[in-house]
């Protein structure tokens, strides 16, 4: 290989790029992820290959776990048909794993269009990967990586060429260094927890032994803001994810429904210690710089237009809960939806041009898009308990919601058109409020 | 006759214990409107069940006290019993309405003449709402219930700075069904006295 590239990482020891100069040229034309007719493609992700002169168990544990892991990922875009191993014309655990050696007519035979295969060695604490992905009709290498990490940080690895996968194929590095915040009642008090973006790796934000509500992440994915219970009255937290610092709002009456300016440390919230509830700008830390909504009712759960120019948020002004679209500049607020009495939790799209919420109708919440011209909102859930609370993936390509179509709320994932709904996981307790952070997190 | 004794002095201790936190729930009181927060009112409800506890070490041998109830605990008594029907009686909203009706109202003038007539009680009132909304909106839902209900008692006479306010949205309810019986009670305006 006669180009390669060093790079160093926090999280991954070493990564070796094993490019041609010729693969550069990224492959956007394989998904077009703006496509509601979005095909999927078939994908085959063989057993990764073993390194080693007698192969062992723990190799063979490696070889299954990484690849499944990879497949799962892959698998969690919606982008891809994952083909089952046992269809493969290859044993699945000997494939050839190079472009010299692979016999391609064996992968399209079976119905695939991509290859990703895998060559490892393990060394006491260290994994060392070769991952490469081909394009089984055109017979080329379109991805080449080499990974070296420690042994517990697969995941690590796999999120990094997940994401150059996404990347050559789409131009959007995709959801794989993004994290899902929501609140969950396991414990007996809600509480805020995140997770990685597949749901896997649940840990504890809060331990307030108090209600606890309404995470939003900052933009540099460094805060979450949220509400809690703490000190008796629904006050306002902004706490850092790093090293935990706390700054809190309390102000007589509700300090609720955070959410930030797109890249900037500032936050839009409700109060009402003025005698009506209305949303502010705020600085990160709590402090007011101006009154944004004016109107008398409740003015609850702002979501910002990714250009932090326009502002969706909730009223009760026209008597019953419906979704505003607010101009910052010239502070005039338009109603956005019209249908159904009960519309709430708008969620700003990234790309800017939709908006997510939820609607009641016949007495269920379902998650809607809406366009800004608020024409034609168009239903994404339905026949499934209450589906509430949309957040958008950083990509654009899903969003994560809460449902009770099994019962207790639980959090979901779906593509932004509605399909692919699957639950993240099964935990004790009830979840509700899920937000989907900003991408770009480095987390292990 | 040993065991005679021991009930005299186990009532002389009740009685003693019942003058004092009568005297003490006064006290109370007036921090209360001083500074409304964070004082807790007059521990009332809890007060008629000591435990014949530590008695006070020297036992003063008095002639037989007569043992029924006095005038202080006969007004406790009704004071409690007052404030337990403040406590009790849940204020009602239709969906998504913090507007009261007649029988809310109704309710509210009760709760009114009772805090008209203990003037040193202050109370917080909840704002709740049923499950069905989104639980942002019903927070804010909620606050304008308790607010409402707050009002209205001003509108009566009642002191502003003896009302707390706060709202638990859809959080705490108080029938977990899911059904419009459950809803219809959890869609509530609750009195707390502490």
């Amino acid at each position: 290989m006669a180009y390669f590239r060093v790079v160093f990482l926090s999280l991954i020891v070493v990564i070796f790029s094993l490019t041609d100069p010729a693969e550069s040229l990224a492959g956007y034309d394989y998904i077009d992820i703006n496509s509601p007719f979005l095909r999927k493609i078939p994908i085959a992700v063989p057993l990764f290959k073993a390194k080693a002169e007698s192969v062992n168990d723990a190799h063979m544990q490696m070889s299954l776990k990484a690849s499944d892991m990879l497949s799962g990922m892959l698998d969690f875009t919606g982008y891809f048909k994952m083909l089952n191993r046992q269809s493969f014309l290859e044993d699945p655990s000997k494939a050839e794993t190079t472009l010299l050696n692979i016999d391609f007519h064996n992968w399209t035979a079976v119905g695939a269009e991509l290859l990703v295969t895998g060559e490892f060695q393990i060394r006491g604490d260290v994994f060392e990967i070769e991952l490469r992905l081909f394009d089984t009709i055109k017979s080329s290498r379109l991805i080449g990586k080499k990974y070296t990490t420690g042994v517990n940080d697969l995941r690590g690895v796999m999120r990094l060429f997940s994401g150059e996968i996404v990347f050559y194929l789409t131009g959007n590095r995709g959801v794989f260094d993004s994290r899902i915040a929501f609140v969950s009642n396991g414990t007996g008090s809600k509480e805020i927890y995140t997770c990685e973006f597949d749901g896997v790796n649940i840990r504890p934000f809060t331990r307030n032994n108090a209600i606890t509500l309404f995470p939003a992440w900052s933009s540099d994915g460094q805060w979450i803001a949220y509400t809690s219970y703490l000190k008796g009255n629904p006050d306002l937290y902004v706490k850092n994810v790093k090293d935990g610092s706390v700054s809190v709002v309390a102000n007589k009456g509700i300090n609720i429904t955070p959410a930030w300016v797109p890249g900037k440390f500032e936050l839009a919230a409700t109060f009402s210690y003025s005698g009506d509830q209305d949303i502010y700008l705020l600085t990160g830390t709590g402090k007011v710089i101006k009154k944004l909504t004016n109107e008398r009712g409740s003015d609850v759960s702002p979501s910002w237009s990714p250009d932090g120019k326009k502002m969706a948020f909730v009223s009760s002004r026209s008597g019953m809960p419906q979704i505003y679209v607010l101009d910052i500049e010239s502070s005039h607020a338009e109603r956005l939806t019209f249908s159904g009495r009960y519309n709430t939790q708008p969620s700003w799209s990234p790309k800017g041009d939709k908006i997510a919420y939820s609607g009641m109708n016949g007495g269920r919440h379902n998650i809607y898009l809406i366009g800004l011209d608020g024409k034609d909102p168009v239903q994404l859930t339905r026949n499934g308990g209450d589906n509430e609370s949309p957040s958008w993936s950083p990509d654009g390509s899903l969003i994560v919601f809460s449902s009770t179509r099994e019962g207790p709320s639980r959090i979901y994932v779906m593509t932004s058109y509605g399909t692919d709904q699957r639950r993240l996981f099964a935990i004790s307790g009830e979840q509700t409020n899920p937000k989907w952070s900003p991408s770009g997190l480095n987390y292990k | 006759m040993k065991k005679k004794m021991r009930i005299v002095l186990a009532l002389l201790c009740v009685i003693s214990v019942f003058l004092f936190t009568a005297s003490c729930s006064k006290q109370t009181v007036k921090a209360d409107l001083q500074d409304g927060k964070d004082a807790k009112p007059a521990p009332v409800a809890a007060a008629p069940a000591p435990a014949p506890a530590p008695a006070p070490a020297p036992v003063v041998q008095k002639a037989p006290v007569p043992v029924g109830p006095t005038v202080e605990e006969v007004a406790a008594r009704e004071k409690a019993a007052a404030l337990k029907t403040v406590v009790n009686e849940d204020v009602y909203f239709d969906y998504d309405s913090a507007v009261l009706g007649a029988a809310a109202q109704d309710v509210l003038k009760n709760k009114s003449i009772i805090l008209g007539k203990y003037s040193g009680v202050s109370v917080t009132i909840e704002g709740h709402c049923d499950e069905r909304g989104t639980n942002e909106y019903n927070l804010a839902l909620g606050e304008r219930r308790a607010e409402s209900a707050k009002s209205f008692l001003v509108s009566l006479g009642v002191n502003a700075s003896r009302l707390k306010t706060i709202s638990y949205g859809e959080e705490k309810p108080v029938d977990a069904g899911k059904d419009e019986s459950a809803w219809a009670k959890n869609r509530r305006a609750h009195f707390a006295t502490e």
